[in-house]
């Protein structure tokens, strides 16, 4: 993931750019707070998705097939901290590591409790309702977080994180004034939806190309697996009108312009929000960047080679992203102490 | 609920008079008490807690470095006042208010008190809380304890007491108006047939004094809460009343100070600020006056105040007049500003630097309570009635040693009230903090928080020490005649005391104090 919140930054200079009430009040402290709010919500619902999809593609794939847990690491970007705890990557250390572990930063139950730190230094912008919801699946997730490893209860376990995601989005959506603060968090949930999508996408056509031999009879079911980890199966049916091809799949999650978690549909969503908060076109030019990135890139040769390349050119161009928010709205608040109450 | 198996154990009970029963002027307000099996009051409490949970009330404990956030502990049953009563405490309040209030004012400039020699001089030297940076200057309309939290406790017979004033950054208020959120969640229908006087007006009375005090009249005031971050006690209070009152909820980090004009850091450059309800304690709110390591306060702060280019609540040296020893002073202050009696009577204090009152308390050390005058947090209290005679060797010593740093009070009996502890219900001692807002006029909270010692013959109602709270209901009980309480002028008993006084827990997290 993007360079996160944890990161100390050095104090810089007051702005000296005077406003009047009425323009825009949001502190640079709430703006930061939300806009990783939006992040952390994204990150869970995501890793749910994910864990639910490789499970259900486990399962369906014979064991001649090799396929293993440690792509879901790889997707998370979570190898090193997984390999200083554990010495092998097997279903049950692997998927405890990324729902339940607290000593994963990135993990289901560390990012809802992020995101719920976060908002609990933001509680006068967010409404009553969702904090509650939001405390609610932080206090539940963590008490049930066994339920999230036996693959009995997994897959339930995994849908009702996802359901509860979505309904905090929900009543953010249904009861938060459409002010700027709900533009940082529209942000951070795109920017990270982005970057969730991406590397989806390197991960899973990456094993396909190395594993030729023994996973190619399974490559259908694989790129059905890559669409379903991220929703995207029954939208990408309905659009390309097609039988599940790699090309074609690799194509609808970049570029397509109106499924929702499409790099293309991600950026683009960031930049409406952008265009909502003052001094936006400061942090255009960063956004416009990546999405000439990904319209511009030839799909079709992606498949075979330079994906590698062009996830991390991407995600260079999140990162960019990233620090032009940083820069130009976050710098003047001083790292608070939620950041680093992630798994205290 | 019948109350045959009610043990009395001898003291004031609020709800449970002496004959068994519930008090006449209280027994329709709590008829629906005896019309709950207890099954049915546990169910209620459990409603409460899951309540309490989702809604994520809580209040942070400090263990081994770490804060943990624990969910408010809350008693299912009511405390029940009725108006007659409530309308004397509110005037006494609004009365010690005033003439706290013209105490500081006058402590801070011509000391008219001083030089009257009702006051003793002397004792501004030994106050903790006396700030030089505040000398000659008066607030706008002259009001410095903005918001006030008084402890009162009842004694043995009856009689309400103020055991202290909180004028610095008193806490709890929030959780007086969770605890009726809760309440309502699990008793809805005895809101619809009692009269019981609402509470939630409070965030709206707090934001119009504060409005008051903005130097731009005429135009909407930036508000902001300052509060000392996520890792303070009473954050969650904090965040409450900024979103309860729509203003901004600010760290020291958020603003800066150019040219005697207090600014917000926003994404859209520097925002003009007008009045900060500040609940950070005075000595971290300035590093150019006060402590010049405090990371929470805001440089310039002090200047900007004394320039009149911002409001601050409560005004920074407000805590001279919540010192142990101003406190004994306390019916002095209110004859000499106002020539009236106290209506609220203090519990009565000797000063050991008199000398009648020092042979007093020497000779009667096992039944009273010996404070040291300028600790706070309960440090340092020496309790007669459980001391040993070495112990009483040792007190005689320190008062000895050091008399004006000494004062002793008479042990008192707290009353209790019933409460549900382990399945049954069972009499527990507790006090009762209700929140007083001065600005151009006062307004005291309709009851109050009531904290209340789980343990059984615990007087310690802190909640970091096992105490929990309860709703206060103030309602008319419409039967005048029926009103048996004792009434305010009654002389005190021997008794007992202990200090519920705010944690000053500065030193070990640099926060706000009080944590309720």
């Amino acid at each position: 993931m993007i360079d996160d919140v944890t990161e100390p930054r050095s104090p810089s200079a007051p702005p000296t750019r005077k406003t009047t009430k009425g323009e825009s009040m949001l502190l640079s402290r709430m703006a930061e707070s939300i806009y990783w709010t939006g992040r952390y919500l994204e990150r869970a619902e995501t890793t749910a998705r994910v864990i639910k999809a490789h499970t259900e593609l486990y399962l369906d794939l014979p064991k001649a097939a090799g396929l293993g847990w440690e792509p879901l690491l790889r997707i998370t970007g979570t190898s090193d901290t997984f390999e200083e705890i554990f010495d092998e990557p097997s279903e049950e250390y692997v998927v405890s590591f990324l729902a339940a572990d607290t000593r994963n930063p990135g993990s289901i139950v560390s990012s809802l409790e992020r995101a719920r730190n976060n908002v609990r230094t933001s509680r006068t912008i967010v409404p009553r309702e969702a904090f509650e919801a939001l405390n609610e699946l932080h206090l539940t997730a963590a008490e049930s977080r066994d339920m999230a490893v036996a693959r009995r209860g997994r897959i339930g376990w995994m849908s009702d994180v996802i359901g509860d995601v979505q309904r905090i989005t929900g009543v953010l959506a249904g009861t938060m004034s459409h002010d700027e603060a709900y533009a940082f968090l529209r942000m951070g949930r795109q920017i990270e939806r982005a970057d969730m999508t991406s590397r989806v996408l390197e991960v899973r056509v990456s094993s396909l190309a190395q594993s030729s031999d023994r996973l190619m009879p399974y490559a259908d079911v694989q790129w059905m697996s890559m669409l379903k980890s991220l929703t995207a199966h029954q939208m990408y049916r309905r659009a390309m009108q097609t039988r599940v091809n790699g090309p074609d799949a690799l194509r609808f999650l970049l570029q397509d312009p109106r499924f929702p978690r499409s790099v293309d549909h991600c950026l683009d969503q960031f930049a409406k929000a952008l265009e909502e908060v003052p001094r936006g076109d400061e942090v255009m030019p960063a956004c416009i960047d990546a999405r000439e990135l990904v319209s511009d890139t030839k799909v079709r040769t992606l498949v075979w080679e330079g994906l590698g390349d062009f996830v991390d050119e991407l995600e260079i161009c999140l990162a960019n992203l990233d620090n032009a928010l940083n820069e130009v709205y976050f710098q003047g608040a001083v790292p608070h102490p939620s950041a680093m109450l992630a798994s205290a | 609920m019948d109350w045959d198996d009610y043990p009395l154990d001898g003291f004031f009970d609020e709800l449970i008079g002496s004959d068994g029963r519930p008090r006449p002027e209280l027994r329709a307000a709590s008829a629906f008490l005896d019309a709950l099996s207890l099954p049915e009051l546990i169910e209620r409490q459990n409603a409460a807690e899951l309540a309490i949970r989702t809604m994520g009330i809580t209040f942070t404990v400090y263990n081994d470095d770490a804060a943990l956030d624990r969910q408010w502990p809350f008693d299912v049953i009511p405390r029940i006042i009725s108006t007659r009563e409530w309308t004397r405490v509110t005037a006494g309040l609004e009365q010690r208010l005033e003439a706290l209030n013209l105490f500081i004012s006058d402590i801070y400039n011509e000391q008219k008190i001083i030089q009257d020699d009702v006051f003793p001089g002397g004792l501004l030297e030994a106050s903790a809380n006396y700030r030089l940076a505040c000398r000659d200057f008066t607030p706008p309309l002259g009001v410095w304890a903005h918001v006030c939290g008084s402890d009162l406790v009842r004694d043995g017979d009856g009689t309400m007491y103020v055991l202290e004033d909180n004028l610095r950054v008193p806490s709890g208020v929030s959780y007086l108006l969770e605890n009726r959120l809760v309440t309502k969640r699990v008793f809805p229908e005895l809101f619809r047939n009692l009269d019981i006087m609402p509470v939630d007006d409070y965030p709206t009375r707090l934001h119009d004094l504060l409005a008051s005090l903005s130097p731009r009249r005429g135009e909407a005031p930036t508000i902001v809460v300052l509060t000392p971050g996520i890792y303070n006690s009473a954050y969650f209070e904090h965040a409450f009343l900024a979103q309860q009152m729509g203003a901004e909820l600010v760290e020291g980090t958020d603003l800066v100070v150019e040219d005697d004009i207090v600014y917000l850091r926003t994404i859209d450059g520097l925002a003009r600020v007008d009045v900060i309800y500040r609940r950070v304690d005075d000595l971290f709110l300035d590093p150019e006056v006060f402590r010049p390591d405090s990371a929470l306060g805001v440089p310039g702060l002090m200047r900007a105040w004394r320039a009149g280019n911002v409001g601050l609540a409560n005004a920074p040296g407000a805590g001279v007049a919540d010192d142990k020893v101003v406190y004994a002073y306390v019916p002095d202050i209110i004859k000499y500003y106002l020539g009236e009696e106290p209506l609220i009577a203090n519990v009565p204090t000797y000063i050991c630097d008199r000398d009648d009152d020092r042979a007093y308390v020497l000779d009667h050390l096992d039944e009273l309570v010996v404070k040291p005058a300028n600790e706070s947090g309960g440090y340092g209290i020496f309790v007669g009635p459980h001391s040993t005679r070495e112990q009483q060797d040792d007190c005689r010593a320190m008062v000895k040693a050091d008399p004006r740093n000494w004062v002793a009070q008479p042990t008192l009996q707290l009353s209790t009230a019933p409460t549900l502890c382990e399945g049954q219900v069972r009499p527990r001692h507790l006090d009762l903090r209700p929140f007083v807002l001065s600005g151009e006029e006062h307004s005291v909270t309709q009851g109050g928080l009531t904290r209340v010692a789980l343990r059984e013959g615990s007087l310690v109602v802190n909640s970091s020490q096992g105490g929990g709270s309860k709703d206060t209901w103030i309602l008319d009980t419409g039967d005048e005649h029926a009103a048996a309480l004792p009434s305010q002028d009654h002389a005190h008993s021997q008794t007992q005391s202990q200090s519920q006084s705010e944690n000053h827990n500065q030193s070990q997290n640099q926060s706000g104090s009080g944590s309720p």
